[in-house]
Order: C-alpha cells, then structure tokens, then sequence
C-alpha cells in the first residue's frame, strides 16, 4: 500500500450560501486544485461528499455533475452518502483508492447545502439518520437523542450545564479567529447561564441542551486533492500525510447499545487509526472532533483516548483543548462555529487539520508547530465513526 | 403653527405611556439598551433600514420597505398612535420594533427587524414591543402576523399565540393572530426580561444612534441563522 499524502485543500465560507451546491463544490474543489498546483496533471477521480441533496436540493449523481462543471472529464466519479460521516468516508475512498494504485490524482470533495429548506425541513432531514421504526416514527431527532445522552453523562460523571456551556464559549470564540466559520460571535457564561437573561438567550433546545449547545443548519463544502506521497513533492504545498485511518460501526438503534453512554464505535475507530498510524493519543498535537453537539466534544475526547471516561470535563475546565492548552480541540470554532454542513464536515475537519499542520492556519493557529492531527467524524448517533489521523510531511 | 388643511390630515392622538428603558444582557456579554425612539431619530433610522430594502433574504426586503414607510408615517404625522423602541449596543443600533394603538384596548404589532443577528435580538425587541403594549399602555390584547418564517416560530409558536383570523390586520390582511393579557403573562417569566432601570450613563450612551456598519451587518445577515438541528 502507497503512502497518501493531501496535496492541495480549499474550502468556501460556511453559512449561507448564495450560490448553488454544484456552484459551492466548484469553488471548494477549485481552491484546493489551485492550492496544489496540479500543472497539466489530470485528475483521475472525484469522491463526493453529500448527505441531503437528492431531498433538499433535488440534485443526483452529484460527482458526476461536479466533474462536469470542472471539466474535469474522463475521470472516475463516486457519490457517497453516509449521514453526517459521508465527509470522512469519502476521504477514506479517495485515500484507498491512492494507496492501492489504482488513481495517482483524487480530488475529495465534500458539499452541502441545508439552507434550502427550511429549518423544520432540515431538522426532518437529519432526522432520516434514526432507525425509522425504533425512533423515528416516535419522533426522535438527533437533537433529543443527544439531550437523553446528554443527562446520562451529566447523571453518571458530574458534568453542569457550565460544563457544556465551556465548549460552547471555547469554539465561539475560535470561531470568531476563523474568517470562514458561520457563527462569529462570541459567547459569554454569564450570557448563556449565570446572568439575568440567561434563559432567553439560550433557551431549551432538548433538555439539558439549550440553544447555544447546538451546532448551527450550514452551507459549507471542503475539497482536498490527494496524491501518491512519494509524488507530493511535485506540488506546491508542502504535503500532509494520511498516516491512520479507523472505521466502526455500532448498533442503529442507540436503545440497544449495552451502555448509550459509550461510544464504543469512536473508541474503536480511534483505536484502528492510532494503530495504523503507530501513534498515541499523546502523540496528537491538535484534534478537530465532531461537536453537533456540547456535549460531544467531550466524550469523544474521552473515547478517542485524550482524557480518561468521565474526565474530559476537567481537562476543558483547565483550558487543556483550548488554542494554546496542551491539546487544543476544534481550533477552527468546530460543528459549533465554523458550522456543520452535514455532509462535508469529514472533509472540511480534514482541511482545517491540514491548515494547522502546514502552519497556515492564520489567526486560529495552534502553537509550536503541531505535526500530528487528529479528527473524528461522527455519523447517526455514534453508529458510524471515522477517525483519521494526519502528520506533517518531511 | 398648523394650517387647517393639515390639521384636516392628521390624525388625532390617544394618550400614551412612555416605555420605561430597560437593559439587557445578552449571550455575548454585551449589554443592549431597550429604549424608546423620538420622532427626531426617525430620519436616523430610515438611512440605516434602507439599503436592506433590496435585501432578498428572510423577508429582510418586505420588513424594511413597510417599517420605512411607517416611521415615515409616524414622522409625518400619517399614521395614528405609533411608537418605537429601539435596541442600542454601545450606542449601535442592533434593533428596531414598532406598532401602535388601534384604540384603547387594542394594540397592533407592526415590524421587528433585527440588525445584529444571532443573539437573540429580535426576540428581545419583540417581547419588549409586547410589553409595551399590555404593561405600559395597558392593552387588553394585540394583534399581529409574521411575515417571515422565523417571525411565526418566535411569535406565534413561543409564545404562542392565539389565531384571530376574522380580524383584518393592517399589515395587508394577512391573517392575524393575537396576544391576550392572559397569554402574555403566562409567557412573561420565560421570554421577557430585562433590568430596570438603566443606570443615567447607560442610556446617555444609547444617544445619538449610531449606524451599524453595513458590510458587517450584511455578512452577519447572510451568515447567521438561528435554527438548530
């Protein structure tokens, strides 16, 4: 198997976007084909990222559209759908498809547009993730399955809603660093909880999650250009390595799981990508984790192996994952901030990491030169995981 | 000194109670003044709404056209028995909202636009604006219609409103719901708050408006929603 390396990465501003899908993908894919500098090389094939554009933006077959727009013609195209992990599934794509030999040249590009619909519409969309007998007809959103997972962690490790509301105020205020987040604003304790017009501000969103607890309904797509490490030297940028590369899967339904408070599928896809990449968690320098939620921020942290079960709480009350603390987690204003467009997060936690390890990560830069990075991508509710993990390259 | 043929065009007045500033704090610290506009400011405030009269975005086009119209109206003394409130951050205007009195026991809501978006402003302004109506002039109900999506989830679904649809809302017949005093205070402990009163510094800080900066409060329009998955 050939080492992979990301060659080029480009990214639109997430929020809303004032432009088709296509439109959006293109610009994505074209930032990171221009980052590369890709001279006369073709590209041989395009892996797309997408959850919801057959329902929200009634359009199919959206790689080959998008090799279309780019003139990108003959080269191989693959849609992949796989809930809010199609992002990362679609990295994990292009990077087998590089490391095999079967492509030189891939381009990943992840897209979505939710601003469509509207906000009960794409609420319902998300919605399509549960199992659609066990939880779904009985109304169950993502958001009320992390308000229940939510109140047992809190029951169980003694986590407050000032806990939650630190992740809250932590990404909102690398999101303002970061020009290209949706939400950049920052957020105060005293204006999410602790002061007179708290509850107004941050009302209930599936208890014990408020407003503020919830990662906003984005537009956003995140491209990377992939290629043969030992070719990475003919591009412009210095490369960054796919060096780890786990997946699991858990039960659909969470009911089932044995305890709903382990992610046993982060845990497991974490542990493969250590394993491959022959690293540590200690051996990670910056991580970008996939917060729809608060209070995920924090078990994912403890699944990937950061901080001991129950214990990731504390280390966000040191100012541990803070830009600057010894592992600064979602420098970029994570899901919370920089925004969830659904199906491109994978992608575009792979873009913010790259940023981070090529130093070009601009005012949200994690100090010291960070080498190794470290993302998961987190689709349904923990029943499909991605972990990657990313080194500089030499 | 007013000529007979204005004074044929005007009007007549209802006494009203002025609203009483309040502050409040909101989710990213800062401190927003709600305070009542002069007629003097409206001349201000129509230079800020105008250019987001072409802004085809959540509604923003409509809502500004028909409150420039009204604080027009109300300036010139073409529309009976309107106020404004304003929301002022730092001396920036982050928010407008107005109505008026149909007569002693019915209010009518007209327009909230917000110019800071993501903070919760327009839920501020308009639970203000209610306030008003049923603590300050002492309404027994208001009527009002949302002409945006966002509008009808943060008026008519929080608190929630009643339909009244029989009623012919002024703001082109649409269909018109309504807060009672009932209503009203079995939602006042969860959506209106506020400090009372301002300390002399902060509201002195709340004159003159100043303008919002367009380009941040376009980006901010364009980007920030406030929907949750």
């Amino acid at each position: 198997m050939r080492d992979v390396a990301i060659v080029g990465v480009g990214s639109t501003q997430f929020g809303r976007a004032q432009w088709s899908l296509l439109k959006m993908m293109a610009e994505a894919s074209h930032d990171a084909i221009t980052d590369a500098g890709i001279g006369d090389r073709k590209i041989d094939a395009v892996y797309v990222a997408n959850m919801g554009a057959v329902r929200n933006n009634r359009q199919a077959g959206i790689a080959s559209a998008l090799v279309d727009r780019l003139n990108l013609y003959p080269a191989g195209a693959d849609t992949i759908e796989n809930g809010p992990a199609s992002g990362a599934s679609a990295v994990k794509n292009g990077f087998l498809a590089v490391a095999s030999g079967l492509y030189d040249l891939v381009l990943v590009c992840g897209g979505e547009r939710m601003q469509e619909v509207n906000n009960f519409e794409s609420t319902e969309f998300v919605s399509y993730l549960t199992h659609r007998y066990a939880e779904y007809i009985y109304g169950v959103t993502l958001p009320s399955l992390a308000g229940m997972f939510a109140r047992l962690y809190m029951a169980r490790y003694g986590l407050t809603p000032e806990h939650l509301a630190m992740v809250a105020i932590k990404n909102h205020a690398n999101g303002v660093l970061n020009r290209k987040a949706h939400l950049r604003v920052p957020v105060t304790m005293e204006g999410l909880l602790t002061g007179p017009e708290a509850a107004m501000n941050n009302p209930w969103i599936a208890e014990p999650l408020r407003f503020f607890d919830c990662c906003p309904v984005s537009d956003g797509s995140s491209a990377v250009l992939l290629a043969p490490a030992a070719l990475a030297k003919e591009f412009k940028k210095p490369p960054v390595l796919i060096a780890g590369l786990g997946q699991a899967t858990d039960t659909h339904a969470v009911h089932e799981r044995p305890d709903p408070t382990e992610l046993t599928a982060v845990r497991l896809a974490s542990q493969k990508a250590f394993a491959m990449a022959a690293l540590k968690p200690a051996d990670i320098h910056v991580a970008e984790l996939h917060d729809a939620f608060t209070i995920l921020e924090i078990a994912e942290s403890e699944e990937a192996g950061f901080f001991p079960k129950g214990e990731g709480h504390k280390a966000l009350e040191r100012g541990l994952t803070k830009i600057g603390g010894k592992l600064p987690i979602n420098p970029s204003g994570g899901l919370k901030a920089r925004g969830h467009p659904v199906g491109n997060t994978g992608v575009s936690q792979i873009v913010e990491l790259a940023l981070q390890l090529r130093g070009e990560a601009g005012a949200y830069q994690v100090p010291n030169r960070p080498k190794n990075g470290f993302a998961v991508n987190f689709g349904g509710f923990g029943n499909n995981v991605i972990a990657t993990v990313l080194k500089r390259g030499v | 000194m007013i000529d007979e043929l204005e004074a044929m065009l005007r009007p007549p007045a209802l006494p009203m109670a002025p609203y009483p500033a309040k502050s409040v704090l909101l989710a990213s610290g800062e401190v927003m003044v709600v305070r009542q506009a002069s007629v003097d400011e409206v001349e201000a405030m129509l230079k800020f709404i105008q250019p987001l009269s072409w802004l085809d975005r959540d509604y923003y086009n409509i809502v500004s056209a028909r409150l420039f119209a009204e604080l027009l109206g109300w300036k010139t003394n073409r529309v009976r028995d309107e106020y404004c409130l304003v929301g002022v951050i730092d001396g920036v205007l982050a928010g407008i909202v107005n109505g008026r009195m149909f007569d002693q026991q019915h209010g009518i809501s007209y327009h909230t636009l917000t110019l800071k978006r993501g903070l919760r402003v327009g839920a501020h302004l308009f639970a203000s604006k209610m306030e008003h109506h049923i603590e300050y002039l002492g309404q027994d109900e208001v009527w009002i219609v949302a002409e945006s999506p966002i509008g009808h989830r943060r008026w008519m679904i929080e608190y929630p409103l009643d339909k009244k649809f029989e009623i012919q809302h002024e703001l082109g017949g649409a269909p018109s719901w309504v807060l009672t005093r009932d209503t009203y205070f079995k939602a006042k402990s969860r959506l209106v708050t506020g400090t009372r009163p301002v300390s002399a510094e902060l509201l002195a800080g709340s004159y003159p408006l100043k303008e919002p900066d367009l380009s941040t409060m376009l980006v901010q329009i364009e980007h920030t929603l406030e929907a949750r998955l």
